[in-house]
């Protein structure tokens, strides 16, 4: 039996000095294999009495299992350590850059329109739109601008040949079409913005030929200034994420709406730096008043039971402010470089929930 | 409009402060655009009294002066030769800027002598030229008194913005009736008596004009002055003139123009001993022309009501006299004319000859209807005074236009437009105070209009002037509710698709671009439109002359204009709209999108190439899948896309005969012409043409999951070179539709060992056994289907 001890002892030293699976291998062969040491020691012990074999078989048993293990052991010791040394040559240079890929971007025309969308949705308007080559019924006389009017000498209108009834195209400028078209084939409530494009045949610094405006119209019975009012500031005070901005309201005058009003926000350039909020300033951005008891009748609304207001502001402009773009040109050059700096990520769709100020 | 703080006061009796009146000004409607307070600039300005001056020790021409400036003893080296011992100069200290350089005045020392400050002259405050030496004021002047009150420049100057229908505000006056209804004074009276005329006149009105309405000139009141002296103006007259940027004459000609800021009158004197025979009013004469005051000569056509006398025309009618008949320093004769010509022939007349002056200006915004009589005694008052003579008696043509207009306003409604409630005294005086006629109380107020109140054509309109006056800030702030509980989608399903479209594109990488609704006639034909019916008339250059036909073309510049900036490898899109014809059905709204260059920047990975046609077949394909149209259903159409594609590589998706839009490479041809640098890959998607799934609801149809594992078997074919791979997959696919569940076309090869002429396709096909695993026998079966649909169907044969 001492014998047996030994040997098991030899047996586990070389184990654990083995270096190579192969020798591993060999030394299982040589012990637990079919004409193994240990193997050849379990088949000797038929030839001894029942007592001694039972006393004999339990040793070899315990033996051959220590063995077995610690091969296994050895194994598993020698596998990792050859998983390690792949793992390492198989290392590489993870600060090498990625596979090139572009990122999308959004453009301030379309992150602003869906921003002041959440905004008006919240307040129950719903979106209209309109064609972008006007008569000039729908652009202006529609909206009690009649042709001699000042007011139509001053905006500077594209023209496009006549109609086959030698009516006079345009193209709009202002979204204010919408608000015909849409009270002609509407009976109120009306309660719509329509945001889209808009032409002026004026270009310089901080004019562009074509730009964008929102529109909005209230048509109820019973919607007067106090709502306008409230809709405007509530506006304001969102969509600039300034939750104490003072916005006034202005005596102005626009043909198609009676009274009128200009709306502006506070502002400061305190310290040289310009900032919209609580100041000493006054910066202009929408125009806005009560729907003209003349362009009610004419859509064929009853101005005696229907009232309500329209406001129009430009789009850019309160882009501009909220995000400090500084100069209007590039809105439409299509420079990658400023499409990507002032551009908005493409997932991030302004929502009420998920707050419009980024 | 400008005009002074002492000015305004001429009509508004007020104890009101500058700050005061320009903070309600604004609240009135009435926005300021900017207050000049000259006294405020020249602040740091004040009278000096020179104690000593002596000869400066280092410099013959320069002098050493002490100069006491009330508070201290400041000392100054001074090169004026008339800087000397007891005069009184306009002492500016270290720090102050020179009005007429904007230079800051620094301390100094002038060859060993320190210099704190400085005495002026008449060119460094930007009164004169003068610069021989140094301003000497007064002896009486106080000492330490700011020069611009000395200098009569304490008179603030306020500009004002005037929207298009308060045309009772081009002149001071209706500015102070304004404040004056808002409680910021009270408006003073205006002395328009008949002045003492002496005679009748000898020059007499020949009107002749067409019948029509409204009348071409309803009044015209002219009065004949003698014995005048037109000298130069009064300190007064001419300071306010200047003060409100107009140059001053002469007398009689600085008259008209102060009556004009005043009351907001416009008159025009003539040298009556340049007039031959009566005065006549007419329309013009094709043809004919004059040279005007401001020395070019306009030619005049049919339509422009004219003035002149028997040696011909020399005024145009509300806008401007002509040159011939106007007065000089030597008139001592005048005719005064006060009319009144239709507003609407005014402007247009002005418009086309591009006369801008401030005559036509209040001309074509509506005068007060009763003004050329009461304008002709307020400016014969001024003559008389200013240049003596004597007045004659008026000669009128015509009568007043019929001005007067009556309203009810409806008490009620002040506050159901406004939601204010403004009391019915408050209501009576304001209206009172802006010069309406007031009767009557309670729900019903008649309200007669005043003439210069022209813009007032109903019950709104008074509406306004109350609660204007009264102050919008009194409104209440009532926040809008959503009627509905549950928000109702606020978008159309088109409006949905068009933000869709935009942030699935963007997320493919691509940015976001606006570009212009129109572009140059060149490139609109280049993409098929052009049309005469889309061109502009007045564009702002040949740049962009034509509405656009397609979104592609501005994108496609934008590659040239990027490149330029060292950007080759764009992926830009546009959602908007393109102009097929003038009319609304006419303006589609597009997806459209193109890459250009590779894929992206060179990279150690080498895996950038350059973008080719699957690039942008995909994204148009990802876009059409963004907005659920049916794409396993959609056919390309090879040969479907129009000329700007290049005619091999290209293709268009059709759902039956609706073309839902185009992909490929954009025609050489095309990009030479926009002198772009190519190959550059483009779609168009028609977002309007993609058909809206009928609505089932929200639920999706049931998932059924097969639970045994697919095959796949791979298979190749020789076909004809020319034969569309799409006919091979939709083969495969049809050859069993319930087990073949995928095809995936994974190889096309032409060349060595392939015939000429052919080529070999080679797909993986998916199978999908259904209840119970397939046996080969079966597996066998259904290839053989396959094969046989696939030779069938595409004349091919299996690759051996």
């Amino acid at each position: 039996m001492k014998e047996w001890e030994d040997q098991k002892t030899k047996l586990v030293e070389s184990i654990h000095s083995a270096s190579t699976l192969d020798e591993l291998e060999g030394i299982r062969i040589t012990a637990l294999g079919k004409k193994g040491t240990i193997t050849g020691l379990m088949k000797s012990l038929g030839s001894l009495d029942p007592e001694k074999r039972k006393e004999a078989g339990q040793l070899l048993n315990a033996i051959k299992e220590e063995v077995a293990s610690a091969i296994d052991a050895r194994k598993v010791t020698m596998e990792d350590a050859a998983l390690d040394a792949q793992l390492h040559r198989d290392r590489v240079d993870v600060t090498l850059p990625v596979r090139p890929e572009s990122n999308g971007s959004i453009h301030p025309i379309t992150q602003t329109i869906d921003e002041l969308t959440a905004i008006f949705c919240e307040m129950g308007f719903t979106v209209a739109d309109g064609p972008h080559i006007e008569s000039d019924y729908y652009n202006f006389s529609a909206l009690n601008i009649p042709p001699e009017h000042p007011a139509r000498q001053e905006q500077d209108t594209f023209y496009l040949p006549p109609d086959e009834t030698g009516t006079p195209r345009v193209l709009r400028t202002h979204t204010s079409p919408v608000q015909i078209r849409t009270m002609e084939k509407t009976t109120p409530p009306i309660k719509i913005i329509v945001p889209g494009r808009t032409f002026r045949s004026d270009h310089d610094a901080t004019h562009s030929p074509m730009f964008h405006q929102v529109e909005g119209l209230v048509i109820d019975k019973t919607s007067h200034m106090g709502h306008l009012k409230g809709c405007l500031i509530d506006f304001c005070r969102a969509f600039f994420g300034v939750d104490d901005l003072p916005v006034r309201f202005r005596p102005s005058y626009f043909p198609f709406t009676e009274p009128s009003a200009e709306v502006d926000i506070g502002c400061t350039r305190a310290g040289g730096e310009f900032r919209i909020g609580k100041g000493d300033d006054w910066l202009e951005i929408l125009g806005s008043g009560m729907v003209h008891p003349r362009v009610l009748s004419g859509c064929g609304i009853n101005p005696d039971e229907y009232q309500g207001f329209a406001f129009g502001m430009g789009i850019e402009r309160i882009a501009m402010l909220k995000y400090g773009i500084p100069d209007l040109r590039p809105f439409y050059d299509t420079d990658i470089r400023w499409l990507k700096h002032y551009g908005f990520v493409p997932l991030d769709l302004p929502t009420i929930a998920g707050g419009i100020n980024r | 409009m400008k005009f002074t703080l002492s000015w305004l006061k001429d009509h508004l009796e007020t104890q009101a402060s500058l700050k005061q009146i320009c903070e309600k000004l604004p609240m009135l409607g009435l926005e300021v655009e900017s207050i000049q307070d000259r006294s405020d600039e020249l602040s740091e300005f004040i009278v000096g009294y020179v104690e000593e001056a002596y000869q400066h020790p280092n410099a013959d021409r320069l002098r050493v002066c002490i100069v006491d400036t009330g508070s201290e003893k400041v000392q100054v080296v001074c090169g004026a030769p008339n800087a000397r011992t007891g005069i009184k100069g306009v002492f500016a200290p270290a720090g102050a800027r020179i009005p007429s350089t904007g230079d800051e005045l620094k301390k100094g020392v002038i060859r060993g002598e320190a210099s704190n400050g400085m005495l002026c002259s008449e060119r460094e405050m930007g009164i004169s030229d003068e610069h021989d030496g140094i301003i000497e004021l007064p002896s009486d002047s106080k000492i330490g008194e700011g020069f611009a009150k000395i200098a009569g420049f304490d008179d603030p100057i306020i500009d004002i913005a005037i929207t298009p229908d308060r045309a009772d505000c081009l002149g001071v006056r209706g500015i102070a009736r304004d404040l004056a209804a808002a409680g910021l004074g009270k408006l003073k009276p205006l002395d328009t008596s008949p002045v003492k005329t002496t005679f009748k006149s000898p020059i007499d009105w020949r009107v002749d004009l067409p019948d029509m309405d409204p009348p071409l000139a309803p009044l015209v009141v002219g009065r004949y002055f003698k014995g005048v002296k037109n000298g130069s103006s009064p300190k007064w007259l001419k300071e306010r003139l200047q003060a409100v940027g107009l140059r001053p004459i002469s007398a009689l000609v600085d008259i008209t123009n102060y009556v004009m800021m005043d009351v907001g009158r416009p008159l025009h004197a003539y040298d009556a001993d340049k007039v031959e025979g009566d005065i006549f009013i007419r329309l013009a004469k094709d043809g004919e022309k004059y040279t005007a005051l401001d020395g070019k000569q306009y030619v005049f056509d049919e339509e422009m009501i004219v003035i002149g006398d028997d040696r011909g025309v020399d005024d145009l009618a509300g806008i401007m006299g002509g040159e011939r008949s106007g007065c000089g320093e030597g008139t001592v004769n005048m005719f005064l004319e006060a009319a009144i010509f239709d507003p609407i022939r005014t402007a247009s007349t002005g418009r086309k000859l591009n006369i801008i002056s401030d005559a036509r200006y209040r001309f074509e915004r509506g005068l007060d209807s009763t003004s050329p009589f009461w304008g002709s005694e307020l400016a014969a008052r001024l003559v008389l005074d200013i240049c003596g003579g004597e007045a004659s008696e008026l000669v009128v043509h015509g009568a007043e236009p019929d001005w007067k207009k009556v309203f009810t306003l409806r008490y009620s409604r002040i506050e159901n437009l406004t939601g204010v409630k403004v009391p019915e005294p408050d209501c009576l005086r304001i209206l009172k105070t802006l010069g309406f006629e007031v009767s009557g109380k309670g729900e019903r107020i008649e309200c007669a209009v005043p003439p210069w109140r022209a813009d007032i054509i109903g019950e709104a309109d008074l509406v306004e002037e109350i609660v204007r006056v009264w102050g919008f800030d009194e409104i209440p702030m009532i926040s809008m509710l959503n009627d509905n509980v549950i928000p109702q989608p606020a978008l159309s399903i088109r409006q949905i698709r068009e933000g869709l479209a935009k942030r699935s594109l963007a997320v493919r990488g691509m940015a976001e671009a606006v570009t212009y609704s129109f572009l140059s006639s060149r490139d609109a034909i280049l993409f098929g439109g052009g049309a005469e019916e889309l061109r502009l008339n007045n564009p702002i250059s040949a740049e962009l002359d034509a509405m656009r036909p397609s979104v592609l073309p501005n994108l496609i510049s934008a590659v040239g204009r990027n490149s330029n900036m060292g950007s080759n490898d764009l992926a830009i899109f546009e959602v908007g709209p393109q102009y097929s014809d003038a009319t609304p059905a006419g303006q589609q709204m597009v997806a459209g999108a193109i890459r250009s260059g590779n894929t992206g920047a060179r990279d150690w990975t080498k895996s950038t190439r350059p973008v080719d046609l699957f690039d942008i077949k995909a994204d148009a394909l990802f876009v059409l899948e963004s907005l659920s149209a049916p794409t396993n259903n959609l056919q390309v159409d090879p040969s479907g896309a129009p000329g700007w594609y290049h005619p091999g590589r290209s293709g268009a998706f059709r759902l039956g005969p609706k073309v839902l839009g185009y992909f490929g490479d954009i025609h050489p041809k095309v990009l030479a012409t926009m002198n772009v640098e190519g190959p550059i890959v483009g779609f168009e998607v028609f977002i309007e043409n993609i058909p809206t799934t009928r609505s089932k609801g929200p639920a999706r149809s049931l998932l059924k999951l097969d639970a045994l594992q697919s095959v796949n078997r791979d298979f190749a074919f020789i076909v004809d070179h020319e034969l569309q791979a799409e006919k091979l997959i939709r083969a495969a696919q049809g050859a069993d539709k319930a087990l073949v569940t995928a095809v995936q076309l994974f190889d096309e090869y032409a060349g060595k060992g392939i015939p000429e002429g052919k080529k070999s396709l080679a797909i993986a096909v998916t199978i999908q056994p259904k209840n119970q695993t397939l046996t080969d026998e079966e597996l066998e079966t259904i290839s053989d289907k396959i094969i046989s649909k696939i030779t069938k169907d595409t004349g091919g044969y299996l690759r051996d």
